[in-house]
């Protein structure tokens, strides 16, 4: 389970609720059933869950808001506060990390001077860490947004890092 | 078109054989699964599309993933008269020079890039197929596919088609007797001779726990009420990647599966559950699901008779539990994934309280194989109580990296130093973790041990879904089993006492040992919780969770002991118990150390024995994975 602080910040997002509708009545059907795959197609959408789509939402399907939380706070993927531009995924898996994924960590953290599930002040990256994204082949494994970087080490980080705005 | 009848299905796969066989013009298959795509074959395909399009004798195509993923990106080209070659790390840059060079049939100039020719690309479902391979014999210096140490002991059911066939063209797994064993099954064999096919098969499920999967049909047929099927492809377990290859390379072959599932219980409704992780088996199986319904090979009355059934694909969203099946339904239902204790069996109240069959993605992919070969084919393979071939990923410190697919009863070490290749930079092999989560390490003592699901347990390991992660003597066992308490706690759902207080505990204990505040009795209370959690736990993650740690203890105590009471450890890894040190008799003073170190802790005269200021390293590493000459010593 991942711990996740309640937001209490002021969210100014511009949600679009007619295009919400059609996620959740057209695509979706209205079922609660696909309570997970709205959410993410959510947070593709916002890059987050932002919490009057959620509230939106929870009125739409008739489920009440403490249990769209509990979904959103069990499942590793969704995000409740807004992420960087840049989405980095660092693979913590057994393969990845017995070729030493954990140093790659380290640099990430210590270059970013933040930690897992952490966002920049600026915005640039968002850092996360998941437990193999099947190309354990190549590890270790770093993703950043949909680009794959293979057999990585530590002194490499900060050249791959630099790609991204 | 919809498909009537088996004779249709011929007609359309004849149409095709040749296209996968022997193709009039020069076809590029180039290996499109997400490792190779991560590897750079996306970029060489996109080159070769460009560079070709002129050209409608070149065809470049997509397929799935062959297997061998340390050579990766991987192309194969073949055309009629000519031989099937396989070309290793194709890269942007190279591939229209191999192209050319296959054109030119120059087989020299690049001949370092060829993996091997390929002798006979059937599969084993094919074999009665009249030579289908290619005219002109074989060129002469180049080792045949069949006979390269990483193949040369597998046998391909499951990954059948894996990089055989384009993943996205149904009629290509029609050309390879692609839904005839569901058709025929349809047409012609009563629910309860399928079962009992299954049953004398011996087939066992490849999600984990090895349950018998005609058992579970046959009891979940005989339950009432609106039956459903569902494919089990959250694939949590790290190291493990046959499910996502499967799925990528040959989805069709898990639909049939399904569908033959669907026959035997009596189910109209199917579901494929997915890993969020996995968007591009995601696509593949959209795609395929879309196809087989253009065909009428899925959707109402199939085929004219009046079975039903659709399948729909659901994503989980990262939570390692939902691959516990009480956990996924629930998840499918929109809710958190918890698991529930198993009093009434899910074969009886499943998904939506209704009875409800679950597999794995490799077991369905058996399914169509076993139906076409006979039981008894299948059960000719492997060892007493578990028939056919397991997909191993092989993965960590071995050479090469990949899928395999081998027959049960096979030997570790088989696997890990000939198809494997071996330990990289000669270094020593210290253990081989299965099973993932749940499994276990096993030391160099068992190499010998025949693999399967018995053996594997009895050394205290698990099957598995197939993960097998070899480690070296860089690898620190007590962190190991750190890391895998750690991924646990994470990924425990909370719900119950002896797993989450169970892990947690265990946790802060393996983290005090890796950080030089081991005591004398941590190991006692580490087996004290084990043999806790493992009888108190509600589900399968919390009583497996102590595997790595107990068996870490059993073979490894010495690591433990000397963590404790020396503060050493001897891999290297736990920062606390170890430093560097250049050896001054095998120094060269190449100065490479010192140009990487980034603390710039490293000093001496070029030509002369370099020194580490021990003040100043953080012990990244970087300088002992670095040095050429092995002048770096963990002291
Ligand atoms: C914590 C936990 C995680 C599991 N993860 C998976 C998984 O990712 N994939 C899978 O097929 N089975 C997984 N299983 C096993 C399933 O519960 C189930 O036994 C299996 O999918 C049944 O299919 P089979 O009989 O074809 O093996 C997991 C079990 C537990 C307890
Ligand atoms: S054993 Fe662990 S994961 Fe399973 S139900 Fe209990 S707390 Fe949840
Ligand atoms: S362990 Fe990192 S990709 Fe599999």
């Amino acid at each position: 389970m991942k711990e996740v602080a309640m937001m209490e910040t002021v969210e100014t997002i511009d949600v679009d609720y007619m295009e919400l509708d059609d996620i959740i009545e057209k695509e979706f059907g209205l079922n609660k059933e696909n309570l997970i795959m709205i959410l993410q197609t959510i947070q593709r959408r916002y890059n987050y869950l932002p919490k009057p789509a959620l509230a939106y939402l929870a009125t739409k399907i008739g489920v009440p808001m403490s249990q769209i939380y509990g979904v959103a706070t069990f499942y590793s993927t969704f995000s409740l506060e807004p992420r960087g531009r840049n989405i980095i995924s660092i693979c913590l898996g057994t393969a990845c990390h017995v070729r030493g994924g954990a140093r790659v960590n380290e640099k990430l953290e210590e270059l970013l001077t933040i930690t897992d599930g952490q966002t920049t002040e600026d915005k640039r990256f968002t850092l996360e860490s998941v437990r193999c994204i099947g190309c354990c082949s190549l590890g270790p494994v770093l993703k950043i947004n949909e680009d794959m970087h293979g057999r990585i080490s530590s002194d490499e980080v900060k050249k791959v890092l630099d790609q991204y705005e | 078109m919809k498909i009537q009848s088996l004779e249709d299905l011929k007609k359309i796969s004849q149409s095709y054989e040749k296209q996968i066989y022997a193709p009039e013009g020069i076809k590029v298959n180039i290996g499109m699964a997400s490792c190779g795509i991560a590897a750079g074959a996306q970029a060489a395909l996109n080159k070769a599309i460009e560079n070709y399009k002129e050209n409608p004798k070149i065809e470049i195509r997509q397929t799935g993933c062959i297997g061998f993923c340390e050579q990766e990106p991987l192309v194969e080209i073949l055309a009629a008269g000519k031989p099937r070659m396989v070309y290793q790390h194709i890269t942007e840059d190279k591939i229209i020079d191999i192209i050319e060079s296959y054109l030119a049939e120059d087989f020299k100039t690049h001949k370092k890039l060829i993996l091997g020719q390929m002798r006979d690309p059937r599969s084993l479902l094919d074999d009665d197929l009249k030579n289908p391979v290619g005219g002109i014999g074989p060129i002469d210096g180049i080792p045949f596919m069949e006979d390269v140490p990483f193949y040369s002991k597998q046998v391909k059911i499951a990954m059948r088609n894996c990089g055989y066939i384009d993943p996205e063209r149904i009629e290509e797994y029609f050309a390879k007797k692609g839904y005839a064993a569901f058709l025929q099954a349809l047409k012609k064999t009563k629910p309860s001779e399928i079962i009992d096919i299954v049953k004398a098969s011996g087939l066992r499920g490849r999600g984990g726990g090895g349950f018998p999967a005609a058992i579970k049909w046959a009891t979940c047929a005989k339950h009432h009420g609106d039956r459903y099927i569902i494919c089990n492809a959250d694939e949590g377990d790290p190291g493990a990647y046959m499910d996502r290859s499967i799925l990528e390379g040959d989805p069709h072959s898990v639909l049939e599966g399904m569908l033959i599932a669907a026959l035997a219980i009596g189910s109209r409704q199917g579901y494929i559950y997915v890993r969020n992780e996995y968007p591009l088996a995601v696509k593949r199986l959209v795609t395929a699901i879309k196809q087989a319904e253009n065909y009428g090979l899925l959707g109402e009355n199939i085929a004219g008779t009046d079975f039903s059934f659709n399948i729909k694909i659901s994503t989980g969203a990262g939570a390692f539990v939902c691959g516990e099946s009480t956990a996924l339904m629930s998840s499918l239902e929109g809710k958190v994934g918890r698991p529930r204790a198993k009093y009434v069996h899910t074969v009886e109240k499943g998904f939506r309280e209704s009875p409800t069959n679950l597999n794995n993605v490799e077991t369905y992919a058996n399914v169509p194989a076993i139906l076409l070969k006979g039981a008894d084919w299948y059960a000719g393979m492997g060892t007493a109580h578990s028939k056919g071939t397991k997909v191993f990923s092989l993965v960590g410190k071995i050479n090469n990296t990949g899928l395999v697919e081998v027959p049960m009863g096979i030997s570790l070490r088989d696997i890990i130093y000939n198809i494997g290749g071996g330990i990289p930079k000669k270094k020593k092999f210290k253990a081989v973790q299965t099973g993932g989560p749940s499994g276990g390490c096993i030391p160099e003592q068992f190499l010998d041990l025949p693999v399967d699901f018995d053996e594997l347990t009895k050394v205290g390991s698990i099957m598995g879904s197939g993960g097998m992660i070899v480690m070296d003597q860089d690898t620190c066992m007590v962190d190991v089993a750190r890391y895998f308490v750690d991924f646990l706690k994470d990924e425990s759902c909370g719900q119950c006492n002896p797993c989450r207080e169970g892990l947690k505990q265990m946790l802060d204990i393996l983290t005090r040992i890796c950080e030089g505040d081991g005591k004398e009795g941590d190991i006692e209370t580490l087996e004290e919780l084990g043999s806790m959690m493992q009888k108190f736990s509600l589900c399968g993650l919390g009583t497996s969770a102590p595997n790595p740690v107990l068996t870490s203890i059993l073979y490894f105590r010495n690591e433990y002991e000397a963590h404790i009471r020396d503060k050493k450890c001897t891999a290297g890894v736990c920062k606390a118990l170890f430093h560097y040190e250049i050896d001054a008799d095998t120094c060269t003073g190449c100065r490479v150390c010192a140009k990487k170190c980034p603390q710039e802790a490293i000093s001496g005269e070029k030509k002369k024995p370099h020194v580490i200021d021990q003040e100043k390293c953080i012990k990244c590493g970087i300088c002992y994975e670095g040095c050429k000459f092995d002048a770096i010593k963990i002291c």
